[in-house]
């Protein structure tokens, strides 16, 4: 397997804050890496250094075997890389269907589409993202749920070949998670590389391949999902060293 | 619906261009003044409209195209070459302008714009040797009658508000449309989704200054004299986004509707309430885009315009915001 993308000791500091420190991780092609840590771990910084939003202090970032490091949020878009957000970005007095030609037109590595064409493409990736019927409604009035759908429909409508998805199932119910998981599946079926950003564990079990655990800026552990989840070190990141042992004591008495 | 609004747009273009047949001087030169508004405020709505930067930069545009027009004329340019530099000079020093100033957003970049003006009737008036400063500048007259001269520069506004139009339209198709409107609505995402925000902002700074640069150009010939504060008049460049909020901001037409209905209910107030027109006329604007945020093409998109009044009022009554397009 190749690498798609791969992180040479990325630094980021935020004036004395050091949001991410010496960060080393590859990705190969097709693979579906989950991106775990509590909050303010760097999960969403080390998104933004990916897709050039905001400069590393220090490192390299390799995309495709060229180095991206220095890259502008739109070129990482023409080069194959989408994102997904946190807080949706959608054009709110835009129709859903505009929203995802936004995608077609701009986004990925082909130059050639014309208006027609993108709304061709924007088509297709709603039917595929279950939101067609609401093709001509303006964004601002889907759910959150359909909002998020929409960012994915949006982010698949740019062709990429690496996509980063933060935290597209909070605030969703459990009907519609197990939605997201399966529409996610599906993507990877594409031969799409996913990067999934996850507070919630029973995704990342059933979603990632392989774990990289995000505390405190540095990357503490990478490896199986299971054997993460279980990790001494993971569990003391997410509850402290106290808890984490009174935790582990609980699991091996019971 | 864009067959309609063509059609709505050659039949008012006949009727200005037609004015020197059934109507006298007074009428022709409300015309030329209708079609140079009908300009700039096609013009700004590339930048204010489609990218939603609500620029002040007008006057300062039409103004250097005055000076770049009246000054390459006096050096012994024939009048369309003046006026193609004219057109082109402005365009570029928009450019050039835009790369600093396109990094400010929202009320920031209305101010540094606005800023624009001033420092450039300050600067040309302080230029004595070349500008005249404010003693002003004598453009060569045109030859024959005033009628003559009229029709000339009536059909010389109006051409340039036909191609203006025309290049508007172009835009609103075309993927740099597509774009300037995403950026309208969130520039973040816009940049996530491949595009160059930076670059898609100066086309669309560029185009809203060259055609009034041309206009400025055309505006010297026809007065033959120009001088700094009317050149560079601000209540020009605040008049020109109240037209295209009038007509309705971001659409093709609006601009040519909201510049047409202000100039003739200026006219109107001025005529029938010498005393009190500018007031008048001040009240009826702020009513009409307090309840009307579309502007009068929203009344044409079906929803009606009472409908409109009275969602608007209602919440105003409550104390909500009015304007929530």
């Amino acid at each position: 397997m190749t690498a798609i993308i791969e992180l040479n000791g990325v630094s980021k500091s935020f004036g004395g804050i050091r949001a991410l420190r010496d960060v080393s991780f590859t990705i190969d092609q097709g693979e579906i890496v989950g991106l775990i840590g509590p909050n303010g771990a760097g999960k969403t910084t080390l998104v933004n250094v990916m897709t050039g939003v905001t400069g590393a202090t220090a490192g390299q970032v390799i995309f495709c075997g060229a180095n991206v490091t220095a890259q502008r949020p739109y070129q990482a878009a023409r080069r194959g890389i989408a994102r997904t957000f946190q807080v949706v970005q959608p054009f709110p007095r835009m129709t859903v269907l505009e929203n995802v030609m936004a995608g077609a037109l701009f986004g990925g590595a082909d130059r050639e589409v014309n208006v027609r064409r993108a709304a061709d493409i924007a088509r297709e990736q709603l039917e595929f993202t279950e939101l067609a019927a609401l093709a001509d409604k303006p964004a601002g009035s889907l759910t959150i749920a359909g909002r998020k759908r929409l960012e994915l429909a949006k982010s698949l409508a740019m062709q990429p070949k690496l996509l980063m998805l933060d935290e597209v199932n909070a605030g969703l119910n459990s009907t519609e998670i197990d939605r997201a998981l399966a529409l996610v599946r599906k993507i990877s079926e594409r031969g799409v590389t996913i990067l999934l950003i996850e507070h919630l564990m029973k995704v990342i079990l059933s979603l990632a391949q392989r774990v990289l655990v995000l505390h405190q800026g540095e990357l503490v552990a990478q490896g199986d999902p299971v054997a993460m989840v279980n990790d001494r070190r993971v569990i003391e990141a997410y509850l402290g060293e106290k808890f984490a042992r009174r935790y582990q004591e609980g699991a091996t008495g019971a | 619906m864009m067959r309609l609004r063509c059609s709505v747009f050659a039949v008012w273009i006949l009727a200005l261009a037609s004015t020197p047949l059934w109507g006298d001087n007074y009428i022709v030169h409300l015309a030329i003044t209708i079609a140079m508004y009908s300009t700039l405020a096609i013009s700004w709505n590339f930048i204010g409209g489609f990218a939603g930067y609500p620029s002040f930069a007008t006057s300062a545009f039409f103004g250097l195209g005055c000076y770049v027009g009246a000054l390459t004329q006096r050096a012994g340019l024939p009048v369309s070459a003046a006026w193609l530099c004219a057109t082109a000079g402005v365009g570029i020093f928009a450019g050039l302008f835009g790369l600093i100033i396109l990094r400010l957003r929202g009320h920031y970049f209305a101010i540094a714009s606005f800023g624009l003006v001033e420092v450039l009737r300050l600067v040309i008036s302080s230029s004595d040797s070349l500008t005249g400063g404010g003693d002003g500048l004598n453009v060569p007259l045109f030859h024959g009658g005033p009628d003559f001269v009229a029709r000339i520069f009536l059909a010389v506004m109006v051409g340039i508000m036909v191609i203006a139009f025309a290049v508007s339209i172009l835009v609103d198709r075309s993927r740099l449309g597509f774009g300037l409107r995403c950026i309208e609505q969130n520039e973040d995402a816009a940049d996530m989704v491949g595009i160059d925000t930076t670059r898609y902002k100066i086309v669309a700074f560029v185009l809203s200054a060259m055609f009034c640069g041309t206009v400025g150009g055309a505006y010297a010939s026809w007065t033959g004299y120009i001088d700094p504060t009317d050149a560079f008049d601000a209540i020009m460049t605040i008049k020109t986004p109240v037209m295209c909020m009038l007509g309705g901001v971001g659409t093709v037409l609006g601009p040519v509707a909201g510049s047409a209905s202000f100039l003739l209910l200026e006219e109107f107030f001025w005529s029938h309430f010498l005393a009190y027109n500018r007031a008048i006329l001040g009240a009826v604007i702020v009513i009409i885009i307090f309840f009307l945020p579309g502007g009068l093409l929203g009344i044409a998109d079906g929803k009606g315009p009472r409908a409109s009044f009275r969602r608007s009022l209602g919440r105003w009554l409550k104390g909500g915001p009015v304007a929530v397009p």
